[in-house]
């Protein structure tokens, strides 16, 4: 179950980066078809600092608008990510379609302006809800998984919306000309008063966020719980779907319905990859749902050709990629480190284990002298272990660094004195291990070895001491012997 | 079906000696009285005499308990999923102060009868009450102990944080978690010997540790009467000795606990109160006079098969509305 939402989280961003780099081609959104050149032509420094420093009076609406909105849904997301409704918002927002074409072919009817922003936002919002609640009944009332019932509720109103859009066009008054945006986005169309409204709104859902943090978080984390204890859930799920809306709704003009979900999803998903603590997380989320709507809508001011939901959401999925790969908390570059060195302590360990076992099986003994004279043939190693000449001589390269193996001749290899302090440790462990699966655990002695082969890399210095506590008649400081015959050594001799 | 009994002899010894002294209600069992009318009986008689045999001293066999002032009073309790019947007709009433087991097998409705207490599963009928007073009214008198698998340990929150969760009520509405409470809850981390995690993300702690985290969390909220689901099922032998000595505290101090439990052969050394459940109550009560082999085999016998194929048969019955008890018809 949580394979398959986590599935789904990662899903999530990964279709929004699609869909953002499809609607650039799209011919809806290149609202300056009629220039010469296709491609976005690169600007000045001198259009870049009017940009940045705000001087225009539009791009300044604009570009704070869009960041507030990013900030806004930045912050509603993460709760959105964390209680597993992130798709839930994809539903949300497409539901908005059929009351997007309903308001204006009501108001239109009733004689006033079609295109009233508020009207329009009215009609979206209320649909929203609906859709929503669709799901939920479905979910309820129904054995259809999760999502199925999403996809269906989706698709659904999505359809219903663009039929009514069409009749929408095709009515004698009215101008249903830019109702369409509402699907793509379209920043430039962007007023003050709209701005202006994004804004509050932003702000507004930041600070239930912040107000309602611990609430919150303790239905993301443990509903039932939180049930137990007399908080109502569901009316906390409730808020927590209303500022999605909210989120939604406005950000429909910036981002367009389809892309509006990715403004939820990536930045929180991509936050999760820096921190372990939901507060940091919180607010690296809106830092890069804010720096999403700021990159993204300044580079489509500069841009002409580039609309600015799609540039909004590619600028959040690049912020994802970067986090996903350098993410200081579980980033892949990082575990994917972490991976390597618990491989290659592992490989080291195999390796002294298997020089001072072959020491000890030629000579009977494996005492400090001995052990240091003995010259080990490399080929004898590799018939030890399943492991390829190019692992053995990097492992073997790597304790000859370390000081442990000396290397006299390409084909030998021979342990130091610190090098049989070591693998006399290691050895002893593993045989610790083995006489405790044999004595406690019942498991027969020729098949200890190989359940001490994996345990014995993560044993602790205070396991060890519980083994030996455990078990007594080993002698302090000492190597047992090993409860089952070893390899008689191949190659040697 | 069910685990096998314990088959050492002390056992057996034990469960001997409880047949001799078994209780009238349970005898009830034995000869098929419907578990509705038996309830009655049950509830009109309370508790047996107490002083009845060795062992059997008023520090084991409570006297009658009172409705209006046992922590845990459950009348008529059904609850269904879908349409299928899991609890049918619970009645139950527990003593104070007492390490109270519930037990029975795989799909018994061990964890439905706690949720169903605590509000979180919809009852198809029946009260619940806390000290005389419905649970609504009495939430913060109970701590509860979820199951560990119901949440996710990958959720970004460290030991503390969960912890902490458990004065959010006292904490109220939109303030938040402050030092103090932070500092409250290392104290409750230091009950379970968690107080080195503290800091520690949930998902680096293992099973065991997580499970001490939620219990840790149970005693922030200071309740009188802890509802715990399958603390063991498990954890390693440091957590299973950690909770038993932590039980023993809670008992120590009057509170009571109920324990979802499903190693048979620890019950009667770490219980002194027994509930053995199998979609109803088959027996509960004293675990010197309850546990017994017999009522081993009414809870995990052949014999509910019957009863289970009824339930299946009822549920397909389409003319039945939801969540309703049919066979009271």
């Amino acid at each position: 179950m949580t394979a398959r939402i986590r599935r789904m989280q990662l899903s999530g961003p990964v279709l929004a980066a699609g869909m953002a780099a499809l609607s650039l081609i799209l011919p809806e959104t290149a609202h300056s078809a009629g220039l010469s050149s296709p491609f976005p032509s690169w600007p000045g420094w001198q259009e870049i600092l009017r940009v940045l420093t705000l001087q225009d009076y539009n791009t300044r609406v604009v570009v704070i608008g869009t960041t507030l909105l990013g900030m806004a849904a930045g912050l509603v997301g993460t709760f959105l990510l964390l209680r597993k409704r992130a798709l839930l918002s994809d539903a949300l927002s497409h539901a908005t379609l059929p009351g997007i074409a309903i308001a204006f072919i009501l108001m239109t009817l009733l004689g006033g302006d079609g295109k009233n922003l508020l009207g329009l936002i009215a009609g979206a919002a209320f649909f929203s809800v609906l859709g929503t609640a669709s799901v939920i009944l479905i979910q309820r009332y129904s054995r259809l998984k999760d999502d199925a019932a999403l996809g269906i509720v989706l698709s659904s109103y999505f359809g219903l919306g663009i039929a009514l859009l069409g009749i929408a066009t095709r009515m004698e008054a009215g101008n249903a000309a830019g109702l369409t945006s509402f699907i793509y986005g379209k920043t430039a169309s962007m007023l003050l008063m709209d701005a202006l409204l994004i804004a509050g709104a932003a702000l507004a859902s930041a600070l239930f966020c912040i107000l309602f943090f611990k609430e919150f978080a303790l239905i993301c984390f443990d509903g039932e719980y939180a049930a137990s204890q007399g908080w109502p859930v569901t009316r906390l799920d409730f808020l927590m779907m209303t500022l999605a809306v909210v989120v939604t709704v406005i950000g429909l003009q910036a981002v367009g319905l389809i892309l509006v979900v990715a403004l939820l999803i990536i930045p929180p998903s991509a936050a999760r990859f820096w921190t372990h603590n939901l507060r940091h997380m919180l607010w690296i989320s809106g830092a890069f749902g804010a720096v999403s709507g700021l990159v993204g809508s300044g580079m489509s001011a500069l841009m002409a050709n580039l609309p600015a939901g799609a540039v909004i959401v590619l600028t959040a999925s690049m912020v994802f990629l970067v986090s996903m790969i350098l993410g200081s908390a579980r980033g892949l570059l990082k575990t994917g480190l972490e991976r390597r060195r618990l491989q290659r302590k592992i490989a080291r360990e195999n390796l002294l284990r298997a020089l001072y076992e072959w020491i000890e099986s030629c000579s009977g003994d494996a005492d400090a002298a001995s052990c240091i004279l003995e010259e080990v043939p490399i080929e004898a190693m590799l018939a030890r272990r399943s492991w390829t000449s190019a692992e053995l001589r990097g492992t073997l390269h790597r304790l000859a660094a370390e000081g442990l193996v000396r290397r006299e001749s390409p084909e030998t290899c021979a342990l130091t004195p610190e090098g049989w302090t070591a693998a006399r440790r290691v050895v002893r462990n593993h045989r610790l291990w083995e006489a405790y699966l044999i004595t406690r655990a019942d498991i027969a002695p020729g098949q200890v070895d190989w359940g001490a082969d994996e345990i014995e890399h993560i044993l602790d210095p205070e396991m060890i001491q519980t083994l030996e506590k455990m078990l007594p008649e080993t002698p302090v400081d000492a190597v047992p012997e090993s409860p089952h015959p070893i390899a008689p050594p191949q190659g040697a001799v | 079906m069910g685990r096998p009994l314990p088959a050492n002899t002390v056992f057996r010894k034990r469960c001997r000696k409880a047949a001799d002294m078994q209780t009238p209600e349970a005898n009830d069992k034995t000869a098929g009285v419907p578990p509705r009318e038996a309830s009655h009986r049950r509830s009109s008689q309370g508790a047996p005499n107490p002083g009845r045999g060795p062992g059997n001293g008023p520090d084991i066999m409570p006297d009658a308990i009172d409705d209006a002032t046992a922590p845990l009073s459950v009348k008529d309790l059904t609850v269904a999923y879908q349409r299928k019947p899991v609890l049918w007709d619970v009645e139950l009433t527990l003593p104070e102060g007492r390490l109270i087991a519930v037990v029975g097998p795989n799909g018994a409705g061990k964890s439905t009868l706690i949720k169903a207490i605590l509000g979180l599963v919809p009852r198809a009928s029946g009260r619940v009450s806390i000290y005389g007073k419905p649970y609504e009214a009495q939430r913060h008198l109970v701590g509860y102990v979820p199951q560990r698998e119901s949440v996710d340990w990958d959720f970004p929150v460290n030991a503390l944080d969960v912890v902490a969760m458990g004065f959010y009520r006292k904490i109220g509405w939109l303030r938040p978690v402050t030092r103090s409470h932070r500092l409250a809850a290392v104290k409750e981390l230091e009950k379970v010997g968690m107080a080195d995690y503290a800091h520690r993300q949930i998902s680096q702690l293992s099973g065991g540790q997580q499970q001490r985290i939620f219990l840790a969390r149970a005693l922030a909220q200071d309740a009188r009467i802890y509802f715990m689901d399958e603390p063991f099922a498990g954890v390693d032998t440091a957590t299973e000795r950690a909770i038993i000595a932590l039980l023993k505290d809670l008992k120590a101090s009057g509170k009571t606990c109920v324990v979802v439990h499903h190693d048979l052969q620890t019950v009667p050394t770490y219980f002194d109160h027994v509930v053995l459940l199998n979609m109803r109550v088959v027996a509960h009560g004293p675990t010197e006079a309850v546990f017994t082999e017999e009522n081993l085999k009414k809870t995990y016998g052949g014999r509910l098969t019957l009863l289970s194929q009824a339930f299946y048969e009822l549920s397909k019955d389409p003319r039945l509305p939801r969540g309703t008890k049919g066979s009271q018809e």
